[in-house]
């Protein structure tokens, strides 16, 4: 097979391993593709790499293909999420003068009760707090919202939500520019290890099965170069059951820690790895399941149900027609191409292309190909159920 | 946001020099109201303020995200301040990506209004990419030339040889292999480097 080579762009986070590790450890070789991986300054700036042609595919935000088919920002042009790279891996951290005052009033820091610490955030700030968010179309954005909303703080008037790129969350915190931030791996670790902030929750104590970042491509590519992008698809899912395997780790580490890749140390890179994360400068541990999720339970499905929950937030949030973005939302997640090009390999996937989103307390078994996937916990912290509406 | 008067345009750029640059590219391209903005605390909201009908900004910023929120309207069903720019297919976008800008422009503004300014600012960028490839392979070439010298000096220690003579091993060796110079000088230098 002739090697074709991929541009692939990507932001420097502890979640765009799946396609790093797919180019590292020969899982794109053994598709006959080799991918040229071009680190990107900002989210919006590998959108539009990923719009005009200069990349092939992205490693990408979530909300960001629907934002785009909502004419959210971006350049009017279609995007398609392939398959989920990567569920979970936010953390939400607060500066240590908030932390101490969190202390104050009693606060432990337990790192799982999104109600506790959601309320003692909101009983500790006096005045409008001010949260750094790494783009205003990310999961970030939406796992504060529906937090705090659903805790009773009126949004978004009683929150100042801020854009600040993750590499730059930890200064903006020490520059008490925020007072809080959601980020994604390994930037919180690092405002730890700087010592400019400690760790609240991670935000898989919000929604336990949120899809984080997306593969994804123009949808016109997705037409045109079905081939290409089945063996994309299948190099990055065999990376993510890589990474999955608990002995995988420390070399995953070790690989994406280089200056090319996310240049921080592979110690702090482990955290979110193995979940063993340090949420304080005094080195507080506490372990976290499913702190960042790259494979079981199907989790590189793109779920037309997770798009449209997506879709709704936005609108709701823009004042659009919340159906009519639902529709648009569903049609960027195509669970029918990721389906097409695992098709024959032993992924096993569900059935269903659409389900409850927040009805699983505990691992489930659904019906799928061999009927032997189990789908885990997805339940949101309130314990709300979403459910699609498409038909 | 005027229709026929002067386009007001807000340049975002922390180095002084560099604002000052695209500065002069534009007005040697047209009449326009120009606006430079070096802080880029609280970014978003400085540019809501100005309410400019162009934004230009570097495309290796990492602020230019902090743009973005521009894209979602301060309330619900209110007009966005600033839109993506030109959906209107003509190449300049790309362009302008290709060139290391990123172009906000004002919804409904009219192309043949914007193209000037996106021209200007697509050269002055075109100028500091190649001013910036240059820097990056002065010092590239700087390193090797350390880098070979090193391995140099430690062929004439190890073999008793001239420098010439040692220059000649290495250039060998690369032939040899099917390397470049540097690359062979490199080796040699980290395997002595693990060898103690």
């Amino acid at each position: 097979m002739k090697t074709t080579t991929l541009s692939v762009g990507f932001i420097p986070l502890t979640d765009s391993a799946p396609l790093i590790l797919a180019q590292e450890m020969g899982y794109a070789a053994e598709e006959g593709i080799a991918l040229d991986l071009k680190r990107a300054p900002s989210w919006s700036s590998l959108r539009d790499m990923l719009s005009f042609g200069r990349v092939d595919a992205a490693h990408m935000l979530s909300p960001l293909p629907v934002a785009a088919a909502l004419g959210l920002g971006g350049a009017g042009v279609a995007l398609s999420a392939v398959s989920v790279l990567s569920v979970n891996g936010n953390v939400i951290g607060v500066s240590n003068a908030l932390a101490e005052k969190l202390r104050a009033q009693g606060h432990d820091f337990g790192f799982e009760d999104a109600r506790a610490a959601g309320a003692a955030l909101i009983a500790a700030s006096d005045e409008t707090l001010r949260i750094g968010v790494p783009f205003p179309f990310s999961m970030h954005a939406e796992l504060l919202y529906y937090w705090l909303s659903a805790l009773g703080l009126s949004v978004p008037d009683a929150l100042q939500v801020r854009t600040v790129p993750p590499p730059l969350m930890a200064d903006a915190i020490e520059a008490g520019e925020i007072d809080a931030f959601c980020v994604g791996e390994p930037w919180g670790s690092m405002a730890v290890e700087n010592g400019v902030g400690a760790l609240l929750l991670p935000g898989t104590a919000i929604w336990s099965f949120a899809p984080e970042k997306v593969l994804a491509v123009r949808s016109d590519w997705a037409e045109t170069e079905q081939s290409l992008l089945g063996r994309l698809i299948r190099a990055t899912w065999r990376a993510g059951r890589w990474l999955a395997e608990p002995d995988s780790r420390s070399l995953a580490s070790e690989i994406l820690s280089r200056p090319d890749y996310l240049g921080v140390p592979a110690e702090v890179l482990d955290r979110a790895l193995t979940g063993r994360m340090v949420i304080s400068a005094q080195g507080e541990e506490r372990q976290v399941p499913r702190m960042l999720e790259f494979h079981s339970g199907a989790a590189t499905f793109p779920w037309r149900s997770q798009a449209e929950w997506i879709g709704r937030q936005l609108a709701a949030r823009a004042g659009l027609d919340p159906d009519a973005a639902a529709r648009a939302a569903r049609a960027t997640f195509r669970s029918d191409l990721h389906r097409a090009a695992l098709a024959g390999t032993s992924a096993d996937l569900p059935g269903a292309s659409s389900k409850l989103e927040g009805s699983l307390s505990t691992r489930m078994p659904v019906a799928s190909e061999s009927g032997k996937l189990f789908l885990g916990p997805d339940r949101f912290f309130d314990g709300r159920i979403f459910e699609p509406r498409e038909t | 946001m005027s229709s026929s008067a002067q386009l007001s345009i807000a340049i975002v750029e922390t180095d002084r020099e560099r604002a000052l640059l695209i500065e002069q590219s534009l007005r040697d391209a047209g009449e326009f109201t120009i606006h430079l903005v070096s802080d880029i605390t609280g970014l978003a909201r400085r540019i809501q303020a100005l309410n400019p009908d162009v934004v230009l900004i570097d495309l290796e910023s990492p602020s230019r995200d902090t743009l973005e929120e521009l894209a979602l309207a301060s309330g619900p069903m209110e007009r966005p301040v600033a839109m993506f720019v030109d959906r209107s297919g003509d190449g300049l976008t790309d362009a302008a990506i290709e060139a290391g800008v990123s172009a906000y422009v004002v919804d409904g503004l009219k192309p043949q209004r914007v193209k000037p300014v996106l021209d200007a600012a697509i050269a002055r960028f075109r100028m500091f990419q190649r001013m910036r490839t240059e820097l990056a392979e002065t010092k590239r070439a700087l390193e090797e030339r350390k880098v070979i010298d090193r391995a140099k000096g430690m062929l004439m220690k190890a073999r008793g040889v001239g420098e010439d003579e040692a220059y000649a091993l290495l250039r060998k060796a690369a032939m040899d292999q099917g390397k470049r110079v540097a690359d062979v000088a490199q080796a040699l230098v980290t395997a002595a480097g693990l060898l103690g």
